[in-house]
């Protein structure tokens, strides 16, 4: 029995035999080679173009055979880019001179003529892109860089066990046989661990290495309450845990008694409690569990779970059905936060340096309104099935927030003319996120009709921490006074100017955390469907003077690790059924 | 690079550009020849004989492409390469004056 200990990134059990997936796929890490070893590793990268070539080969005949000499030539481009000079110069250059290991110069080498050939946009180059990356794919194979990913044909249960999962890649998981996952890299409010929320499986990530330890098949328990994996538990061990995930499933069904009754305090405070979600299929989830509303809809996994990219009516229909099925309650749609860590199908930025202080999320839309138009017009077409709210992310300046604003007046003014059923009416909020626009609020209060405290970005960009690095992830807390401070002041302005404000981050949904946030005088939580029974069983045991109690405790404290022991403390106190032990 | 190579001026005329199909038979055309080939836009020459370094010249229907060559075969190189752009790529596997590196 091995234990090994990570950062809990979504709640519950999982056990499972491991499936290893040996490396991340494409994610090829920088290596370096001794120079003495620089011919050997040339030798080592000759061969495994010589075993692609006779793959090719292979392929081009057997297709030719198949379906035809034009669709076999498709293989004859292939083989002429493998024997490309400059490609060959390069991959030479980069292993010899610069002493990169074979996978890391394929990579890095293949993946510029990638990105080259899709900048172009031509569809037909484009394509071709396709071809070096099947090559780079097949090079890697050849050098041993990672096997195939034998995700796609599950046929039982298993637990993932890889070095990292992308969001989308976490999003294609088939939940019908995935469990849960552990990764070896990833932090506490990178897009994957939301994407495993919205899932429900259990995910611990951040584990540091240890993948070259398991094998196939290995049992193995994924904790995500806790942050730990367990390989190959004894007998006790698998038995404690197995009872758990029976107290869970008993916990669950005494939460699920709470969906009906709202979510205030003891003493009859009314809190909005609603949810957030990244597919359409989740609204059944919110129900269930009885959530007021959808406070967040993360529109880009539209982008990002899909292999092609989302038309107007891709949009329109997902948030029609989301708004339909809703029936009424409120929907606030964030429009596209790509970038970053979240890229979708064709190639939006270039290579930065910096991703989270690049062209991300609002700034990428304003840049490319190709991708922005259909999606704000889709928003005011389905304001027509219900009551939909539309908010922009990021907003640092206010131009910005008139710019979009401006555009949504456009897009409104388009659809009049051409006789298109819409509303142009629908509430406009922002996300407050970058500190920036927490000291100019009372600016941005004037422009709209309400407020969203995004507690991810604004916890990375006040405390300067990448939240999925996890060298420093320690260092990412929402509960840092820092962090807290510029709540506080959201929340006076918003209450200035008579604005609803609404906290819609990681934050709320840990229990401890929401109650400090309602003490401080928030009165709209988005959680995680998952989370929205805890939350409102929490909200429920206090009354609205405790939360008052604690939050004024808390602004005398100084760091983010008191922060966390006193409301654990207090939560012990108020609500002992939600302290995980 | 010798201002004095002999240099051609040529147009793309297939309406789909210089894409796969065209420049895998641009490439081999240009192996079959000693010479240096360089071809592009002002500013932007690159290597007739890397499929890689063509495609992502993104060159569309219409394009004017200059073409130069050094080495011993450079005008038969150059004629060669022009006949292929005045025919416009058309569908045919009979390149005069090259041998396959794809069938040998």
């Amino acid at each position: 029995m091995v234990e090994l200990q990570g950062i809990p990134v979504s709640p519950g059990v999982a056990i499972g035999p491991a499936l290893v997936l040996d490396s991340d796929g494409y994610r090829i890490s920088r290596t370096l080679i001794a120079a003495d070893k620089a011919d050997e590793e040339y030798a080592r990268l000759r061969s495994a173009i010589d075993a692609v070539a006779e793959q090719i080969e292979a392929n081009r005949l057997e297709t030719s055979a198949a379906a035809g000499d034009e669709t076999g030539d498709i293989f004859s481009a292939q083989m002429q880019m493998l024997n490309d000079p400059r490609l060959n110069g390069e991959l030479r250059r980069r292993i010899t001179s610069d002493l990169h290991a074979a996978d890391y110069a394929v990579n890095r080498v293949l993946r510029n003529y990638a990105l080259a050939l899709r900048r172009l946009e031509n569809p037909l180059l484009a394509e071709r892109a396709e071809d070096v990356l099947d090559i780079e794919k097949q090079l890697l194979l050849q050098l041993g860089a990672f096997a195939e990913q034998p995700l796609s044909d599950l046929t039982e249960p298993v637990v993932i066990l890889s070095h990292n999962l992308s969001p989308s890649e976490t999003a294609n998981l088939d939940r019908r046989y995935v469990q849960g996952f552990c990764t070896e890299v990833g932090g506490s409010g990178g897009h994957t661990a939301i994407v495993a929320k919205g899932l429900e499986l259990p995910a611990v990530v951040g584990i540091g290495t240890f993948l070259d330890s398991v094998v196939n098949g290995t049992r193995v328990i994924v904790d995500g309450d806790r942050g730990k994996i367990i390989l190959d538990p004894d007998e006790d061990t698998l038995a404690s845990y197995q009872q758990r995930i029976e107290q869970s499933h008993s916990l669950s069904a005494r939460l699920a008694e709470l969906r009906d009754l709202p979510a205030e305090t003891a003493d009859g405070t009314r809190i909005r409690l609603s949810a957030n979600i990244e597919f359409p299929h989740e609204t059944g989830s919110c129900l269930e569990r009885g959530a007021d509303g959808i406070g967040l809809y993360r529109t880009e996994f539209l982008y990002l779970a899909s292999s092609e990219e989302p038309s107007e009516e891709d949009h329109y229909e997902a948030y029609s059905q989301v708004v339909s099925e809703m029936n009424g309650r409120p929907v606030v749609i964030r429009t596209l936060d790509l970038g970053a860590d979240k890229m979708g199908h064709r190639p939006l930025a270039e290579q930065e340096y910096n991703p989270f202080l690049g062209l991300r999320s609002i700034r990428l839309s304003l840049r490319n309104l190709d991708l922005f138009r259909p999606q704000l017009r889709a928003i005011l077409r389905a304001a027509t099935h219900g009551d939909i709210r539309v908010m922009f992310p990021l907003i640092t300046t206010i131009g910005e927030l008139r710019q979009a604003r401006m555009l949504l007046t456009v897009v409104a003014r388009d659809l009049k003319d051409e006789g298109i059923p819409h509303r142009a009416d629908i509430p406009v909020g922002m996300m407050v996120e970058v500190p920036a626009a927490v000291v100019m609020l009372e600016h941005f209060v004037q422009e709209v009709d309400f407020l969203s405290i995004g507690t991810n970005d604004l916890a990375q960009y006040t405390l300067a921490v990448d939240r999925s690095n996890e060298y420093v992830a320690d260092l990412y807390q929402s509960s840092d006074p820092a962090v807290l401070r510029l709540i506080q002041k959201c929340v006076e302005v918003a209450d200035d100017w008579g604005r609803p404000l609404a906290v819609c981050g990681e934050m709320s949904s840990i229990p401890g955390r929401a109650l400090l946030l309602v003490g401080l005088g928030v009165r709209n939580l988005s959680v995680p469907p998952l989370a929205l029974s805890r939350i409102k069983k929490a909200i429920r045991s206090v009354s609205i003077n405790q939360c008052k109690d604690i939050a004024e405790r808390v602004m005398t404290l100084d760091s983010a690790k008191d922060v966390d022991v006193y409301l654990l403390d207090r939560l012990g106190v108020l609500v002992p059924e939600l302290v995980v032990t | 690079m010798n201002n004095n190579l002999p240099t051609r001026t040529v147009t793309v005329r297939n309406p789909q550009g210089l894409h796969a199909r065209p420049a895998d038979l641009l490439v081999r055309m240009a192996s079959a020849h000693q010479s240096n080939i360089l071809i592009g836009r002002d500013g932007e020459l690159v290597d007739c004989k890397s499929i890689l370094s063509l495609l992502t010249l993104g060159a569309a229907q219409g394009t004017v492409l200059t073409v130069s060559a050094d080495g011993e075969d450079a005008d038969e190189a150059l004629a060669a390469i022009e006949e292929l752009f005045e025919a416009g790529f058309d569908d045919t596997n009979e390149l005069p004056g090259t041998e396959s590196t794809l069938d040998g």
